[in-house]
C-alpha cells in the first residue's frame, strides 16, 4: 500500500468514526458518575431513615399527676419503717390520682384502659421520691411522671387530638379523649429523655436505656484494648525488625493476613469452645467478649503497626545503631515513637471495628436482656450493637426509634473513634 | 482476694521494686567508681529486677487458675451424695454445676437441702484455702524472686541481655498468638464437627436437601434422628451472595474507575472516605436498615407490580449487603488500577484512544487479575456476613432461586443454632459447628486464591 | 557550564542555523511550554520534513522529550501543563478549537523511551490501534494489516508462530520493536520517538536504528535522544536543546562536524552533558 493512500484513509476512516466514539466517552463518564451518585445516595438514605426514625426516641412525654400519698392508699401505718415502705403499695397512688383526674372511668375494662396512660416506671419514680423524703407521706403534691410509650409517641409527634381519626396508634377513643383533656389542662410535657441514657433494658419501650449497653461495651472494648494493643504492637516489632526472613516468618506473615479475612462469626465459634466450653469463663461477660474481639482485631492493628514501623526511615536506625544502641533501644528509643501516632490510628480503627461488632458476641451469648447496669468484666452484659439487634428484635413499635437512636449513639462514638484517628494521621504524619 | 486483683498487686510490686532496683544500681555503681563500671543502665537492672518479682508471680497464679478447678471438683467428689453419684456422669455434672452457681451467686443460707447445703459450703470452704493459699504463695514468690535479683545488682552482671532477651521471647510469643487463634479455630471447629459426623453422616450432611435440625432434640427416641441436609443452607448462602455481588460489583468498580481515572485529585479526595463510611458502619444497621425500610420496600414495589413478595426476602438482604460491599470492591480495584503503569495508558493515548478506550481496552485488562482477587475477597465477606441475613434473610430453609423469598443461610444458622439454652452434646448444637467448619473453610480458600492472585498481579508491576 | 558558556546560553535569542525546511510535515514557531509558572520550553521553532529523521539531543532536563509530546499533545494529560506559540500538521493548527486529539494522534504515533505493550497478545497489541479507530472492515484486512505492520517494524519472523503469545513475553528489544509495529498499524504520518533505545542492549539498538533508517521512506521521523552516535547514525537533521531553548539546529553531518554555536560545540565535544 503506498503511504499516501494510506494517510487518507486513516484520516478518513477516525473522522468517520470521531462522533459515535466521543459519544460513548462521555456514556462512560457518566457511568462512573452515576455509580458513585448512587452509592452517596445509598449512604444518605440510610442515614436520614434511621435519623429520622431515631430523633423522637431522645425525647419523653411526661404526665403530671395530683398525689395524694395519704398512708392509707400506700397501705403502710403512720410512721412507717423501711421495710414497710419498701413493700407499700405505690401502685394504688397513682391509679387513684388518675382515678380523680378521670372519675368517669367507672367500669373494670375502662379503669384498665386509664392506668394504661402512665408508665409501668412511674410507681418507681414514686417510690424512690418516698424512700429518700420518708415526711412526704400524708402530703398531696404534683408529680411528672413518665407517659407510657402509646401516648407518648402520640404527643411527641405533636398529632393533633382534636381529630383522633388522623391519628395512627393503638389507642381506644377513650383513652384519646383523656389524653386531649390532659393536654389542655397543661398536665403533658415534652422533655428530652434522661431515662434513655440511665436506665438498662426493659420490657416497656418508655422505659428501655442504653446505659447497661454503653458500660458493657466500654468493659469490652477495655478488654480488647489492654490484650490486643500491646501484643499486636509486640508481634509487629517482632515481624518488622527482629523476624529473620524464613519460612517460619512467612507462615505468619500468611497467617495474620488470611486472620483479617476470617468472617467474625468464626471468632464466636472459637470464643465458645475454646473460652466457655473449655476454660469455663463465665457466659455472656464482657471479659470474653473483649478476649474473642481482641483476636478478632489483632491481624488489623498487626498489619496497620507494621505500616507504621516500615514507614519510620532506616537511617535513623543505623544512627542509633551508630552511638551503640542495642537492637532493642534503637526500636524502644527511636522507632516506636516515630511510628506511634500512625500505630495509634490503626488501634482507634481497629477498637472502632470491635465496637461494631455483634456476631461473634452473640456466640459467647451476650444477647442476654440486661437491666442492671453490669459492675466488673465477669458480670453478665450486653454490648450496644447487640442491644440493637435485640430491639430490632421487639414486637412493640416504640422499639423501633429506640433501635434507631441507639444506632445514632453507636455510630456517634464510631464517628468520634475515626474523628480521633483521622486527626492523629493529619497532625503527626510525616514524610521522609 | 480475687485474681485480678491479685495480678494488679503482682505488678504493683513489680513496678515498687524496679524503683528500687535502679536505686540500688546507682549505689552499686557509686562504690565501684560511677556508672561506667556497671555493665547496663541504671532502668535495665531496676527492670531485671521487676521482671523477677513479677514473671514467676505471674506464671504461678495463671498455671493456679488453671488447675484450680479440676483439683477443687475432685476433692468435691467425696462430698456429693450416694444417689447422685449412682445417678451417672451427666448428673454428677449438672449437680456440681448447681452448686457451682449457688455459691456464686452466695445463696447457701437458702438451700433447703441438707446435703447440698454441705457440698456448697464444702466448696465454698475450698475455694477460700484455694485463694488464701494462692495469696501468700504468689506475693511470697514475687518477694523472693525480687530480693534474689536485687543481689545480683553488680558491674558485671549482664542485666540489659538478660531483659532483652526476656522482651524478646515476649515479642516472638506476641507473634505467635495469630498462629494460635488460627490453631484454636481449626481445632474448635474440627474436634466439635467430628463429634457431629459421629451422629449425622457426613454425605447427608453436605448433599441433603432437608434441614431440620428442630427435630434433634428427641434424638433418643425411635424414628426422628432430625434431618441435617445442608443443601438448603449452601443455596440460600450462594443466593444472596450472588445478589450482593450483583449490586457490588458494577457499582464499585465504576466507582473505582472514575475515581482513578477521572476525578480530579479534590473530587478524588473527598469522595474516596465518603465512600469508605459505608464500610465502616456496622452491619447491625445494615440489618436493621433491611429489615425495616429495604424489605417492606420491596415488598411494596413487588405487590404493585403483582408479585408475591416475602416479608424476608433474599433481595432485600442480598441487595443491602451488596451496598455494604461496595467500599471494598471499590478500594480494592482502585488498588489495582492505579497500580497499572502510566507507561501504558500513554502507549494507548499515543494511538489516538479516547480515555474510555484506554480503561476498557488496556487498563481494566492489564488490572484484570487484581480486580477479580479483589472480588473473591468481597465473596469472601459476602459469604461470611452474619447480621444482615439473620435480621433480615429468614429462617427459611428452601432451595430455590427466586430472590423474592425468604432464605436461610449458613451463618443464619449457626447463630439460630447456638443462641438460647443448649446442650453442648446434642447433634443440634454441633450442627453449628460443622456448619461453622464449612464457611471457614470455603472462606479461608477464596481468601488464600485471592491473597495470592493479588500478590502475583502486584509483583508483576513492581 | 563555565562562565563564558553561561554568558552564551543567557545572549541566546535566536537558534542558529536552518530551522525551516522547504513544505514541512510538522512546524512550530515560537513554541513556549510552561508547568504551572515553571517555564519549561523557550521559545522554539523547529520543521520536520517529509521522509526525514530529526534528531533531538541536549543534555537531560533541556526540554527536548517535553517538547516532543507537544507534537501529539500528550502533554494533555498533564493538568498544569501550557503551551503557547503555533505548531501545524500540513497547516492545520494542532491546538486550534476544531481539531480533535484523537485524530491527531492517529496521524502522529509515538514510541516510549521504555517499551510498554498492552497486557494483551502480539496480535491483539498491534491490532488494538485499528480496531479502535474502525480501520478495517473484516478479519483478513486486520490480519493484513497486523502482519503488514509487524513486518515493517521487522518482527514478524520472529513472532509468527506465537502471535497469541502475550507482549510482555518478548524481549526487551522485540517489546520496542512490537510497540513500533503498533504505531505503524495506525498508519500515521509522523512518528515520534522518545528515547526509543534507551532501556535496551546494543545488538537492539542497532536493530532498531537499522529499522527507524526503513521507515523514513514512508514516515517524518522526530526522535529524542540522549546519544550523539545514535543522532549522528539516524537522522539527517539535528537539533540541539539546552535549558528549554532550541540552540542550533542543522544537517546532522554541519552539527557534528562543525558546529556553530559555542553550546553546541560543548556539549558534542563532552565538555558537558
Amino acid at each position: 500500500m503506498s503511504a499516501d493512500k494510506s494517510i487518507t484513509d486513516t484520516t478518513t476512516l477516525v473522522r468517520r468514526s470521531l462522533a459515535k466514539r466521543h459519544a460513548a466517552e462521555k456514556r462512560f463518564r457518566a457511568y462512573g458518575i452515576f455509580a458513585i451518585v448512587a452509592s452517596l445516595s445509598f449512604l444518605v438514605i440510610l442515614l436520614v431513615s434511621i435519623i429520622s426514625k431515631g430523633l423522637p426516641a431522645f425525647k419523653a412525654t411526661y404526665v403530671n399527676l395530683d398525689i395524694n400519698l395519704s398512708a392509707e392508699a400506700l397501705g403502710v401505718s403512720e410512721s412507717p419503717d423501711r421495710t414497710e415502705l419498701r413493700s407499700a403499695s405505690y401502685n394504688t397512688v397513682i391509679r387513684e390520682s388518675l382515678r380523680e383526674l378521670f372519675p368517669e372511668a367507672s367500669s373494670r375494662r375502662e379503669k384498665k384502659d386509664l392506668y394504661a396512660l402512665v408508665s409501668n416506671g412511674a410507681e418507681y419514680d414514686l417510690f424512690d421520691l418516698v424512700i429518700e423524703n420518708p415526711e412526704i407521706i400524708g402530703t398531696t403534691f404534683s408529680l411528672w411522671v413518665l407517659a407510657d410509650d402509646e401516648m407518648g409517641s402520640v404527643i411527641k409527634n405533636g398529632d393533633d387530638l382534636t381529630n383522633p381519626e388522623n391519628i395512627v396508634t393503638r389507642m381506644n377513643e377513650n383513652q384519646l379523649s383523656w389524653a386531649k383533656k390532659l393536654q389542655d389542662d397543661g398536665r403533658l410535657d415534652v422533655r428530652f429523655n434522661t431515662a434513655f441514657f440511665e436506665n438498662g433494658d426493659s420490657r416497656e419501650p418508655e422505659l428501655a436505656g442504653i446505659k447497661a449497653a454503653l458500660i458493657g461495651s466500654a468493659f469490652t472494648l477495655l478488654i480488647t484494648f489492654s490484650l490486643s494493643f500491646p501484643i499486636a504492637v509486640a508481634a509487629a516489632i517482632y515481624l518488622e525488625e527482629f523476624a529473620p526472613q524464613n519460612r517460619w516468618t512467612d507462615v505468619v506473615e500468611v497467617n495474620i493476613n488470611n486472620l483479617a479475612a476470617v468472617p467474625s462469626i468464626v471468632f464466636g465459634l472459637l470464643g465458645l469452645a475454646v473460652f466457655i466450653n473449655y476454660f469455663h469463663l463465665p457466659r455472656s461477660a464482657p471479659v470474653v467478649g473483649g478476649i474473642v474481639l481482641s483476636l478478632m482485631t489483632l491481624p488489623t492493628i498487626i498489619i496497620s503497626s507494621r505500616a507504621a514501623l516500615k514507614a519510620v526511615p532506616p537511617s535513623i536506625r543505623e544512627a542509633a545503631r551508630g552511638l551503640g544502641a542495642s537492637d532493642l533501644q534503637v526500636v524502644t528509643h527511636h522507632v516506636l515513637p516515630l511510628a506511634m501516632p500512625g500505630i495509634l490510628t490503626g488501634t482507634i480503627i481497629g477498637l472502632a471495628q470491635a465496637l461494631g461488632e455483634t456476631a461473634p458476641l452473640l456466640m459467647i451469648g451476650m444477647v442476654a436482656f440486661i437491666v442492671d447496669i453490669p459492675q466488673s468484666v465477669t458480670d453478665s452484659a450486653t454490648v450496644l450493637p447487640v442491644q440493637v439487634f435485640l430491639w430490632a428484635d421487639s414486637p412493640e413499635r416504640a422499639f423501633v426509634e429506640k433501635t434507631s437512636a441507639a444506632i445514632m449513639v453507636l455510630l456517634a462514638f464510631l464517628v468520634a473513634m475515626n474523628a480521633v484517628a483521622v486527626f492523629l494521621r493529619k497532625r503527626f504524619e510525616r514524610r521522609w | 482476694m480475687s485474681a485480678t486483683t491479685l495480678v494488679l498487686v503482682a505488678i504493683a510490686l513489680a513496678a515498687l521494686s524496679f524503683a528500687y532496683g535502679r536505686m540500688q544500681a546507682f549505689q552499686v555503681a557509686s562504690k565501684h567508681g560511677g556508672m561506667k563500671s556497671m555493665h547496663s543502665l541504671p532502668s535495665h537492672y531496676g527492670m531485671m529486677v521487676a521482671l523477677w518479682c513479677a514473671l514467676p508471680a505471674l506464671a504461678i497464679i495463671i498455671g493456679w487458675k488453671l488447675i484450680e478447678p479440676t483439683v477443687i471438683s475432685s476433692v468435691l467428689d467425696g462430698s456429693i451424695p450416694q444417689e447422685i453419684v449412682d445417678a451417672g456422669p451427666k448428673t454428677i455434672e449438672l449437680y456440681k454445676n448447681d452448686i457451682g452457681n449457688l455459691v456464686d451467686s452466695d445463696k447457701i443460707s437458702g438451700i433447703a437441702d441438707a446435703g447440698k447445703k454441705l457440698a456448697a459450703e464444702k466448696l465454698r470452704g475450698l475455694r477460700h484455702i484455694s485463694s488464701v493459699a494462692l495469696m501468700i504463695l504468689a506475693l511470697c514468690v514475687a518477694v523472693v524472686g525480687a530480693s534474689l535479683a536485687l543481689k545480683r545488682i553488680k558491674p558485671n552482671t549482664r542485666a540489659r541481655v538478660t531483659v532483652e532477651k526476656i522482651v524478646r521471647f515476649f515479642l516472638i510469643g506476641s507473634a505467635s498468638i495469630a498462629i494460635l487463634t488460627t490453631v484454636g479455630i481449626v481445632a474448635s471447629v474440627i474436634f466439635e464437627s467430628l463429634r457431629f459426623f459421629q451422629q449425622v453422616d457426613f454425605f447427608d450432611f453436605v448433599a441433603g436437601t432437608q434441614w431440620s435440625p428442630q427435630t434433634a432434640i428427641r434424638a433418643d427416641q425411635a424414628g426422628s434422628s432430625g434431618s441435617f441436609g445442608a443443601v438448603p443452607l449452601f443455596v440460600g448462602t450462594l443466593l444472596i451472595s450472588f445478589i450482593a455481588m450483583i449490586v457490588a460489583v458494577p457499582f464499585g468498580l465504576l466507582s473505582a474507575i472514575y475515581l482513578a481515572e477521572y476525578a480530579s485529585r479534590r473530587v478524588r479526595s473527598i469522595v474516596k472516605p465518603l465512600l469508605e463510611i459505608l464500610a465502616g458502619i456496622p452491619t447491625v444497621v445494615y440489618g436493621f436498615f433491611a429489615a425495616l425500610t429495604v424489605a417492606p420496600a420491596i415488598r411494596h414495589v413487588g405487590e404493585s407490580i403483582g408479585l408475591s413478595v416475602s416479608s424476608e426476602s433474599a433481595l432485600a438482604a442480598g441487595a443491602v449487603m451488596g451496598i455494604m460491599i461496595i467500599p471494598f470492591v471499590s478500594s480494592l480495584s482502585d488498588d489495582v488500577i492505579t497500580a497499572v503503569p502510566q507507561a501504558m495508558r500513554d502507549g494507548s493515548y499515543g494511538l489516538g484512544s479516547t480515555k474510555s478506550e484506554t480503561i476498557r481496552q488496556v487498563v481494566i485488562p492489564a488490572a484484570l487479575p487484581g480486580i477479580v482477587g479483589g472480588i473473591l475477597l468481597a465473596a469472601s465477606r459476602a459469604i461470611g456476613e452474619t447480621m444482615i441475613v439473620v435480621m433480615a434473610a429468614g429462617l427459611a430453609a428452601k432451595i430455590t432461586a427466586n430472590p423474592l423469598e425468604a432464605v436461610t443461610t449458613v451463618t443464619v444458622q449457626i447463630v439460630t443454632l447456638l443462641t438460647g439454652d443448649q446442650e453442648f452434646d446434642s447433634a443440634k448444637t454441633l450442627a453449628a459447628f460443622a456448619l461453622g467448619l464449612m464457611l471457614f473453610v470455603v472462606t479461608l480458600c477464596l481468601n488464600v486464591i485471592a491473597l495470592q492472585v493479588v500478590r502475583k498481579y502486584r509483583e508483576q508491576y513492581e | 557550564m563555565n562562565k563564558s558558556a553561561q554568558e552564551a546560553f543567557d545572549n541566546l535569542t535566536e537558534t542558529v542555523g536552518d530551522a525551516q525546511v522547504d513544505k514541512p510535515k510538522m512546524r512550530t514557531e515560537n513554541v513556549n511550554v510552561f508547568y504551572g509558572t515553571n517555564q519549561a520550553i523557550h521559545d522554539v521553532s523547529l520543521d520536520i520534513g517529509n521522509n526525514e529523521v530529526v534528531a533531538m539531543i541536549g543534555p537531560s532536563g533541556c526540554g527536548k522529550s517535553t517538547f516532543l509530546r507537544c507534537l501529539n499533545r500528550m502533554n494533555d494529560t498533564i493538568p498544569s501543563c501550557r503551551v503557547e506559540g503555533s505548531i501545524t500538521l500540513d497547516g492545520e493548527d494542532l491546538y486550534g478549537p476544531d481539531l480533535d486529539p484523537v485524530l491527531l494522534r492517529a496521524r502522529v504515533g509515538m514510541v516510549f523511551q521504555k517499551p510498554n505493550p498492552f497486557a494483551k497478545s502480539i496480535y491483539d497489541n498491534v491490532a488494538y490501534g485499528p480496531r479502535i479507530h474502525g480501520l478495517s472492515s473484516n478479519r483478513a484486512e486486520l490480519d493484513d494489516i497486523v502482519t503488514d505492520s509487524l513486518k515493517k517494524a521487522g518482527l514478524f519472523d520472529e513472532v509468527k508462530n506465537r502471535l497469541d503469545a502475550p507482549g510482555t513475553s518478548l524481549s526487551g528489544g522485540q517489546q520496542q520493536r512490537l510497540c513500533i509495529a503498533r504505531s505503524i498499524a495506525v498508519s500515521p504520518e509522523v512518528i515520534l520517538m522518545d528515547e526509543p533505545c534507551s532501556a535496551l542492549d546494543p545488538i537492539a539498538t542497532a536493530r532498531i536504528e537499522e529499522l527507524i533508517d526503513e521507515l523514513r521512506q514512508n514516515f517524518a521521523i522526530a526522535i529524542v535522544t540522549h546519544s550523539m552516535q545514535q543522532a549522528a547514525r539516524v537522522s539527517q537533521r539535528t537539533a540541539y536543546f539546552h535549558l528549554g531553548k532550541l540552540v542550533e539546529v542543522n544537517d546532522t553531518k554541519a552539527v557534528f562536524t562543525n558546529p556553530q554555536h559555542e553550546l553546541t560545540e560543548n556539549y558534542i565535544t563532552g565538555r558537558f552533558g
